[in-house]
């Protein structure tokens, strides 16, 4: 009795579409942890060792440090795109009523770029430094949740602009190309000093190359470098959307930036709870622990279960003041750290840290799901 | 009155074989086989035969084949045997049609058009044989986020957890009460709950006195609307409570023990008089409301000093997403949400196989909403009603669910062939009987083993199938849609899953 009922199409309303980074990728990451302040030109070289890494459709740069006269300010990094100059400009336009009505813009420029340096379809990059301007009901709440609901307003309804660098003294570059290339083009080596510098090359094997979706990912002062695959994104995302992250950004990526803003920021977690979280030790370890500590980890996983971290990956996360480095907790995407002087570096490949700082004081492995931490000695230096 | 209703089987005995043993005759409680003495030979009275293939299986010389009659009524789309068959029954009876088991109805069986995903190149698949694989759960509220204080490297949490079953694979038994299922069967049910590190759930008959001690710290107790063997010991012996609200078999409607099954030791565990009818009513009396709900909820925490997690057991019906959500609130910490191929002992036909809506369905809009809501964290989802094998289990907790309950496929384990003659008492395997003849052929160390096994089997498959997708700890897979994709359905039903079509 074999005939089948026909039914109209009907246009999907509620789907969840998933557009999941599938990506290798280099990371890098260098810190002067007395806070004097450095070139891009080092880490450029360091990750251009890694070219083979990536495949040209994107990379990009977070320095800590480099907006010394706007310090006090949030400096937001802006991205139109469209087919069009007239698109990007409309949505420049969009963009700049939103922010005038919520923010206070002291001053505002598009990031100078070298033309020269060619690349696919650069989009209007824009930098506004602003305060917030909360008003009525939001008065009540903080400049960082103020600023990170706004964000996620522009990203999820305005149409060709993206924020993708929001804290302030500090910044992100990216864009398609190799990284070395987007270094050029926003003229990293010579514009910028920064006593802190993150680098990614990004080596996507199934999403389109968009500017937006190149690495950093960041929110307020928090940037993420990543390279790997996060197998439990759909289950990080559906968790992080119920705390109001909406991720748009085509990518991974943006989980592990939203659950460390969550963690760190929100709940004020220190880094190696966090890394108990991303990547928490296996159930047998937990059960040899002593009590408190297996009490503590136990509790850990049953509330924050969603938010671990599957899948391999290595991150590098930048904040003021920190540079943090993790990786899974079967260790399937290992990094390099190394210090000499006060210099510290975190890097995919130990030739790259080699071959800006020959010599090394000390060069090590972390073990998966352990994080390392650098922190800037002198904090004064940096937040006067 | 002459029935008009011809035998569903046919059964073949291979006179050449057959030594006129009389196993067959022993061994079917329905008295379909009878020993002629004259002519020395075995005869078959296949009106009776419910098609359980016990004689089949326990015919030493493998005599006896059991096949459905090929006897037809004259093919019609509309009018199939089944529906000209239920008429005439009704027309020769009066009454209400019983059945047992699921609904074995051919309405979409989603499993059957979901396919999981696995690692290529970008992300390494784990072995489970070598890597750790995680599939320890908990079952009950988790809070919102955590209060922790930490000082020089000194940290302590200073929120208070609630109550949490933990289980070190997602697959629980169903409830099957004491009473519908025989003692042998509960027994290797509850035995096997402990030895494989899961719980099983009592039903709503109560667990006799002599098992709590041994098997409490497995079980999850149920209070139905009959309130039968419930006192504060059996609420406190167990490590959860279930409020029975529906069932997917036949939501709506309660139950009916009726008074032959209920035998001294039934008698006892269920606290009501030696052969009388033990009525379950369809709703609960003392529960009109949601606002009625909590007050329950809120004294079964009273009444076990706030140590065991609540679990609401509901059926899912057109509009349970937003009543679950309701039940959230009420206070409950886990929602067992049973779907339209949920099993019974006995409802009545056209219930069964007319009320509910399907499990995976249900799993997903209800993981969505309370997703929506922002409460997810705040219950645990158990789903039930259908799951037939590991890929089932895997997929409910891809569309959202915590964990699972098995019932059907436990009995299957034990030997249930899925007769649908449960609600006869005359079950042959003694898993659905009262009759010691019967359940004494139900040896509770080589059930439990059984059971054991099937927990082992299925457990070693889901990690197989979780490191094939390049995760090592099944919290990492709850909720996540991006792992499933559908084949061969049409956008709605997408939509409802919230999953991608394949190649998409």
């Amino acid at each position: 009795m074999g005939f089948e009922i026909i039914m109209p199409r009907i246009r999907r309303r509620r789907r969840e579409l998933y557009n999941k980074e599938i990506a290798a990728c280099s990371i890098f990451g260098a810190m002067n942890r007395d806070g004097e302040r450095f070139t891009g030109a080092g880490v450029m070289k360091a990750v251009a060792n890694m070219h083979v890494r990536g495949n040209g459709l994107g990379g990009g740069f977070a320095a800590y440090g480099i907006y010394p006269e706007y310090k006090d300010y949030y400096a937001f990094h802006l991205m139109f795109t469209g087919n069009s100059q007239a698109a990007k400009l409309a949505a420049k336009r969009e963009l700049d009523a939103f922010l005038s009505s919520k923010f206070d813009v002291v001053y505002d420029e598009e990031i100078p770029h070298a033309d020269e340096v060619m690349l696919r379809d650069p989009p209007l990059v824009w930098r506004y430094f602003v305060l917030p301007r909360k008003e009525g009901d939001e008065s009540e709440l903080t400049d960082e949740d103020y600023i990170v609901d706004k964000i996620m307003a522009v990203n999820t309804k305005i149409e060709n602009a993206y924020v993708f660098s929001s804290g302030k003294n500090m910044g992100c570059f990216k864009g398609v190309g190799y990284p070395e290339e987007i270094g050029e083009y926003f003229m990293l080596d010579e514009l910028y000093r920064a006593h802190t510098w993150t680098v990614h090359g990004r080596f996507p094997t199934n999403t389109q190359a968009w500017w937006g979706g190149a690495h950093p990912f960041s929110l307020l002062d928090t940037t993420i470098v990543h390279n790997g695959e996060v197998s439990s994104y759909g289950t990080n995302r559906w968790y992080l959307e119920m705390y109001g992250y909406a991720c748009t950004l085509q990518t991974d990526t943006e989980v592990i930036a939203y659950a460390a803003d969550l963690l760190m920021r929100r709940q004020k977690l220190p880094i190696e709870i966090v890394a108990k979280i991303l990547a928490p030790p296996i159930w047998n370890a937990i059960d040899r622990m002593n009590e408190k500590e297996k009490k503590l980890l136990t509790t850990l996983r049953m509330v924050y279960g969603p938010l671990l971290m599957n899948g391999p990956f290595a991150v590098i996360i930048g904040q003021t003041g920190r540079m943090i480095g993790l990786t899974d907790r079967i260790r399937l995407r290992p990094i390099t750290a190394a210090t000499r002087g006060e210099m510290f570096y975190i890097s995919s490949e130990e030739a790259s840290i080699r071959l800006i700082s020959p010599q090394l004081d000390r060069v090590w492995t972390p073990n998966g799901g352990e994080p390392v931490v650098g922190e800037l000695n002198n904090m004064r230096k940096v937040l006067l | 009155m002459r029935s008009f209703v011809f035998p569903e089987f046919q059964i073949v005995r291979d006179e050449e074989k057959c030594d006129q043993c009389r196993a067959c005759e022993r061994q079917c409680a329905f008295g379909t086989h009878t020993y002629d003495p004259v002519a020395d030979r075995l005869v078959s009275d296949e009106s009776k035969c419910a098609g359980c293939q016990r004689c089949v299986i326990f015919c030493p010389k493998n005599a006896i084949t059991v096949r459905p009659s090929p006897s037809f009524y004259r093919p019609n789309a509309s009018w199939s045997r089944e529906k000209i068959e239920d008429l005439k029954r009704q027309a020769e009876t009066g009454g209400v049609l019983l059945s047992g088991c699921g609904c074995d109805k051919p309405f979409r069986i989603y499993w059957d058009h979901i396919v999981l995903n696995a690692s290529q190149v970008t992300n390494p698949s784990i072995d489970p044989l070598r890597e750790p694989m995680e599939l320890r759960t908990f079952l009950g509220a988790k809070p919102d986020l955590m209060d922790i204080s930490a000082e020089d490297g000194d940290v302590e949490i200073k929120t208070e957890l609630s109550p949490n079953l933990m289980v070190e694979t997602p697959i629980l038994f169903s409830a099957m009460s004491y009473g519908a299922i025989s003692y042998n069967a509960f027994r290797s049910l509850a035995t096997a709950a402990c030895k494989s590190k899961t719980y099983f759930n009592t039903g709503e008959g109560g667990l006799p006195r002599e098992m709590r001690d041994e098997f409490g710290r497995c079980a999850i107790v149920q209070v139905a609307s009959g309130r039968f063997g419930i006192d504060a010991e059996y609420l406190n012996c167990a490590q959860a409570v279930e409020i029975k609200v529906g069932q997917g078999a036949k939501p709506g409607i309660g139950g009916h023990l009726p008074g032959e099954k209920v035998s001294l030791e039934v008698a006892e565990t269920r606290m009501i008089p030696q052969g009388t009818d033990a009525i379950s009513p369809a709703p609960h009396h003392d529960i009109y409301s949601i606002e009625d709900l909590s007050m329950l909820i809120s004294a079964l925490k009273e009444a076990t000093n706030y140590e065991k997690p609540i679990s609401v057991k509901i059926a899912a019906v057109h509009n349970f997403a937003a009543i679950a959500t309701g039940i959230v609130h009420a206070g409950a910490d886990i929602i067992a949400i049973d779907g339209l191929r949920g099993g019974t002992g006995a409802a009545p036909k056209a219930i069964r196989d007319n009320v509910g809506i399907p499990t995976e369905l249900a799993i997903s809009s209800l993981d969505r909403r309370l997703r929506d809501e922002g409460i997810r964290n705040r219950c645990s989802i158990i789903a039930a009603g259908g799951i037939r094998c590991s890929a089932d289990c895997i997929k409910a907790i891809a569309l959202g669910a915590d964990a699972v309950y098995i019932g059907s496929a436990a009995l299957i384990a034990m030997g249930c062939t899925l007769c649908q003659k449960c609600y006869t008492g005359k079950c042959n395997w003694g898993i659905c009987t009262q009759d010691p003849r019967l359940s004494g052929r139900l040896n509770v160390e080589i059930a439990s083993q059984r059971l054991s096994n099937l927990i082992s089997a299925w457990s070693h498959e889901i990690r197989e199938m979780l490191g094939g997708m390049g995760i090592n700890a099944l919290e990492s897979l709850r909720g996540n849609r991006d792992h499933l994709r559908g084949v061969g359905l049409y956008e709605w039903e997408l939509d409802v899953l919230g999953i991608k079509g394949a190649g998409e």
